[in-house]
């Protein structure tokens, strides 16, 4: 029995991809994201044999990376779903294997050769997106303005889009990797404003954490400068990856540079939960490590 | 010849000398043979690459440009063995405005796969690469996991993805 097919409805449906850090470090992101889909009317279905997306294995052997990220591909298809992940990088991974894999069918049959041991076979169905594209581009502004109940009227909104949300963009093809503004609409749709700021498109230092937490911590603090100086209530970013480097990492970078800068970090999908009044507790803010009181408060949630 | 010596000479004073009979010739072959890898030979060294990167603005040990300069040189041992090598954070801004489109994060992750193979992959990679490939995810998901998840509202996971470890066993 297909999950997602026959798509007979018009019903958005989708495999959850929640990949590694997610599911265990950053459940605001998988609760909010949870909530936000089913008010807008997608469907999420859930696979509970995906594993790891398969990227953190590029640096050893990309080979590796393609045959994990063909195993989850796999999975999805055999459900008849599409994925839709929440990681930026998962997304990264998870196109790029499944555009190879649709293109090159010698690297196809090398794949279907390993993942034959598991039973499993891909035949370059699955399709990929990121969650907050699908909100851009499959749900749209007038569908998410029609669930708005609550104004988010007079905070400001530093957005952070990372890396792998847009690029390499001639994977994706899809908004602007050096003016993108999908995000910046999405946030504005809360009524808050999103706030321009220096190195908005710079990335978190996520990607080499393991390798040289100095250097990333480093890069890291130059946008938490920044937004501070830009006088932002919050960074408003899609990527749980980036989350554990603004979020769960600012008190390092605080103490490492000795700086203060207390800024709150949500989730895109805390802030549109926020304004279609879902409560703090159901977007997971306790999770959230510099607390958003301001912002709750201002809110009433 | 003045005696006075620009910044630039003596920044190339101070720079190890290497010996040309040392330098590996077929190593930017190797690198371009590997996928992404094959555009190495158009740079022309413009910087670019170097201007966008969020690494090099903090690290001066790190910069793109000088990466592929060596590859192409064959200074192997020296691209295999450094440190910096690794501190590419896979952002693809270099790429993106690379002139010559040159896939500028391939080419660092096909020099460090290479280096991976001869064992010089850094410590902490091997801890991430160990779990991924035997328990299927980066952090184990333990029953005390799915009942904190259960508790929260959401969906328990599968703990043990014995298959992925099969899968990945080389």
């Amino acid at each position: 029995m297909s999950a997602c097919e026959p798509k007979t409805d018009k019903k958005l449906r989708y495999a959850l991809f929640l990949g590694c850090n997610i599911p265990v470090r950053a459940t605001n992101y998988e609760l909010s994201a949870r909530k936000v889909a089913e008010a807008l009317g997608i469907e999420f279905v859930d696979i509970p044999d995906f594993s790891c997306c398969g990227y953190p294995l590029a640096d050893e052997d990309r080979n590796e990376t393609l045959l994990m990220s063909a195993r989850n591909l796999a999975l999805a298809e055999k459900a008849g779903c599409d994925i839709c992940a929440l990681c930026s990088a998962c997304t990264g991974a998870l196109t790029e294997a499944a555009h190879y894999l649709h293109e090159d069918e010698a690297a196809r049959a090398r794949v279907n050769d390993r993942l034959a041991a598991l039973g499993l076979k891909y035949s370059g169905k699955t399709r990929v997106v990121h969650f907050a594209r699908v909100l851009a581009q499959e749900v749209g502004a007038e569908a998410i303005r029609a669930k708005i109940v609550k104004s988010l009227n007079g905070i400001r909104v530093a957005p952070h889009y990372g890396c792998h949300y847009l690029k390499p963009s001639g994977l994706y093809g899809f908004d602007n990797v050096e003016d993108p503004k999908t995000l910046d609409q999405l946030i504005a749709l809360t009524g808050a404003e999103p706030v321009d700021y220096h190195g908005k498109l710079r990335c978190c230092g996520g990607g080499i954490l393991a390798v040289d937490e100095g250097v990333a911590l480093s890069v890291t603090r130059g946008k938490l400068e920044s937004v501070k100086k830009a006088q932002a209530d919050a960074i408003g970013l899609v990527c749980p990856f980036c989350g554990i480097m603004y979020d769960t990492n600012q008190k390092k970078v605080e103490s490492r540079f000795d700086r203060e800068f207390g800024v709150p970090v949500l989730f895109l999908s805390q802030l549109l939960g926020l304004a279609m009044g879902f409560g703090a507790d159901e977007l997971g803010m306790k999770v959230n490590r510099v607390k958003p009181k301001e912002i709750l408060a201002k809110v009433g949630a | 010849m003045t005696a006075e010596k620009s910044s630039d000479a003596q920044a190339a004073d101070d720079e190890p000398e290497f010996n040309v009979a040392d330098l590996d010739l077929g190593f930017a072959e190797e690198v371009a043979a590997k996928p992404g890898g094959e555009y190495i030979r158009r740079c022309y060294s413009c910087g670019m690459c170097v201007a966008g990167c969020p690494v090099a603005e903090v690290e001066p040990r790190y910069s793109p440009r000088r990466l592929i300069r060596m590859i192409l040189l064959g200074l192997r041992a020296e691209v295999l063995q450094s440190d910096f090598l690794w501190l590419c954070c896979n952002c693809y801004t270099c790429m993106e405005r690379c002139p010559q489109a040159i896939r500028i994060p391939d080419i660092i992750r096909a020099a460090k796969n290479i280096a991976a193979a001869e064992g010089r992959l850094p410590a902490n990679l091997k801890t991430v690469s160990a779990s991924v490939t035997k328990i299927g995810r980066l952090y184990e998901i333990e029953e005390f996991d799915n009942k904190k998840r259960v508790k929260a509202g959401l969906p328990e996971l599968q703990t043990k993805l014995e298959d992925v470890e099969r899968l990945m066993r080389k």
